[in-house]
């Protein structure tokens, strides 16, 4: 009896001194960490370093400088764009210097979702009406096992609905273009961002035997943010030698992006006359290293057709 | 004898053990916890009005201490205009090198047999409020209240963007409010864990 009465004196002490344990414990507790600590216990927390992010905005608009980026308007927003290019700055005072001409797009694309978008265009060059659609296939990402590339395809038709009076039959399926473009974009830093551009021009028609139905080329192209609003742009499309006609040139154009609020300003030099794939991949002429450059200039107003929130 | 006598060890073992749990309860009961936290904030000017919502918010309120802390990713800021989010990301508040806005305080009087008895309770927060990597000292008023076990926490105070040196160019500086009206609503549960516990 006496053996088992000890026992529980024993049990006792030691719910005490599990108590003092517990209460010391709590003690330690009492006085407050200090603020940074609990907000970077929260931070541990909620520091996801597996959560991927999107990376936005590797190009400031839908267009670099005559061909289109990575970017498209968002799901329910309306681009109405305007696109124009003046003559050639060596055409003289006479055509004051090329502004006395001038060439325009008119174009409107809308973003069905945040990947499709539906565009449609007029081109006062050839009076030639275009229709595409672009579908951004894979978004860059950071974080962990990162997608380091923005993937966006292209594919769009044109046609050229001029009168002709050359006695040459032009129906339908002749006066059709069809471009088919994959960009592949990469934004290196928030002030640099560059894209490939593989892609491939097929005509219906064309005008010589010496002239390629399909023509190769690889669209490079590059942005270098100056400022938070202004940004240098490049643009080259090189064409494989084995798809070049006689006469025409490699696209060539540098730009200077400004934003606003709602708009996106893009004033820039090219030698290409055309803004959309089958004018400047095809029928680029000038030699802009001789002066045949011409101004010109993108605007893109975004309407929000269907809020977000 | 001896059987009796392991169940009296037994037991003394089983009231150590429940003490240290109702310890760990009564500390984690202190603790409220969330990640969803909404945090909305409008510009209003005779131009446009601006909204934008994040779901993101994560908070730590610790009733016993008093202390609070709130951290949001900016990038999770959702506009009605998606231009208007980019802008916000590429130019206000350059997310990519402030990722977050942070508050880190101490409530100045809690009533907590008040809070317990149910019903909103008016309190203060003062501590320091970052955001596009500015700190700045601030007073918040809110309300606490206890629905369902869950800690409901409301606030809405006024952001000068200026203030954290967020630069407006002249072309849209009348389509920005001077002053900013942040809401913040959320509802936080308790903590199971001391949150330095969870790895």
């Amino acid at each position: 009896m006496l053996h088992f009465y000890s026992y529980g004196f024993r049990a006792a002490v030691m719910s005490i001194v599990g108590l003092l344990c517990v209460a010391t414990a709590a003690a330690q507790d009492v006085p407050p960490p200090a603020a940074p600590d609990l907000l970077s216990d929260l931070e541990r927390q909620t520091t996801d370093t597996l959560r991927r992010e999107t990376v936005q905005a590797t190009f400031k608009g839908t267009r670099i400088i005559n061909g289109h980026s990575v970017e498209t308007p968002g799901a329910g927003t309306l681009i109405f764009l305007i696109s124009h290019r003046f003559g050639t700055l060596n055409s003289g005072a006479y055509n004051f210097f090329g502004l006395d001409q001038a060439t325009i797009r008119l174009g409107l694309e809308y973003g069905l979702n945040d990947r499709l978008t539906v565009g449609v265009g007029r081109s006062s060059l050839e009076k030639t009406y275009d229709g595409f659609l672009k579908y951004r296939a894979l978004r860059q990402t950071s974080g962990a096992r990162p997608m380091p590339v923005s993937i966006t395809l292209f594919a769009s038709s044109a046609i050229n609905t001029l009168r002709y009076t050359d006695g040459v039959d032009y129906t339908l399926p002749r006066r059709l273009t069809y471009t088919y473009q994959a960009m592949i974009a990469r934004k290196f830093s928030p002030n640099l961002s560059v894209q490939l551009s593989p892609t491939v021009v097929h005509r219906n028609l064309v005008d010589t035997r010496q002239m390629h139905n399909d023509v190769v080329a690889l669209g490079v192209a590059g942005r270098q943010k100056l400022s938070k609003r202004t940004a240098l742009m490049l643009e080259y499309y090189y064409r494989l030698p084995t798809s070049e006609d006689p006469g025409t040139r490699n696209a060539i154009a540098a730009g200077f992006d400004i934003e606003t609020g709602g708009h996106v300003f893009q004033l820039h030099v090219t030698n290409s006359q055309g803004m959309i794939e089958k004018h400047f991949m095809t029928q680029t002429y000038g030699n802009f290293f001789d002066g045949d450059i011409y101004f010109g200039f993108n605007v893109a107003r975004n309407f929000t057709l269907k809020p977000r929130l | 004898m001896t059987l009796l006598v392991h169940r009296m060890r037994a037991s003394a073992w089983l009231l150590l053990l429940s003490l240290l749990l109702l310890a760990a309860g009564a500390r984690a009961q202190s603790r409220y916890m969330t990640r969803e936290g909404v945090v909305t904030f409008f510009s209003s000017s005779p131009v446009e009005d601006i909204e934008a919502r994040s779901q993101q918010t994560a908070a730590i309120l610790d009733l016993q201490t008093r202390q609070l802390a709130f951290t949001i990713p900016v990038k999770s800021f959702q506009f009605k205009r998606t231009l208007m989010q980019e802008h916000f990301n590429e130019n206000y508040l350059e997310s990519d090198r402030y990722p977050k806005a942070t508050f880190t305080g101490k409530l100045t009087a809690v009533d907590a047999e008040a809070l317990r008895n149910g019903g909103p309770q008016k309190v203060t927060a003062e501590g320091d409020l970052t955001i596009h990597g500015v700190t700045r000292h601030v007073q918040v008023p809110g309300t606490l209240e206890l629905q369902n076990g869950r800690l409901v926490v409301h606030a809405t105070f006024p952001v000068a963007p200026a203030d954290y040196k967020i630069e407006i160019p002249a072309l849209v500086r009348d389509h920005i409010a001077k002053i900013v009206s942040v809401r913040v609503a959320m509802s936080c549960e308790t903590a199971g864990l001391p949150a330095a516990a969870r790895p």
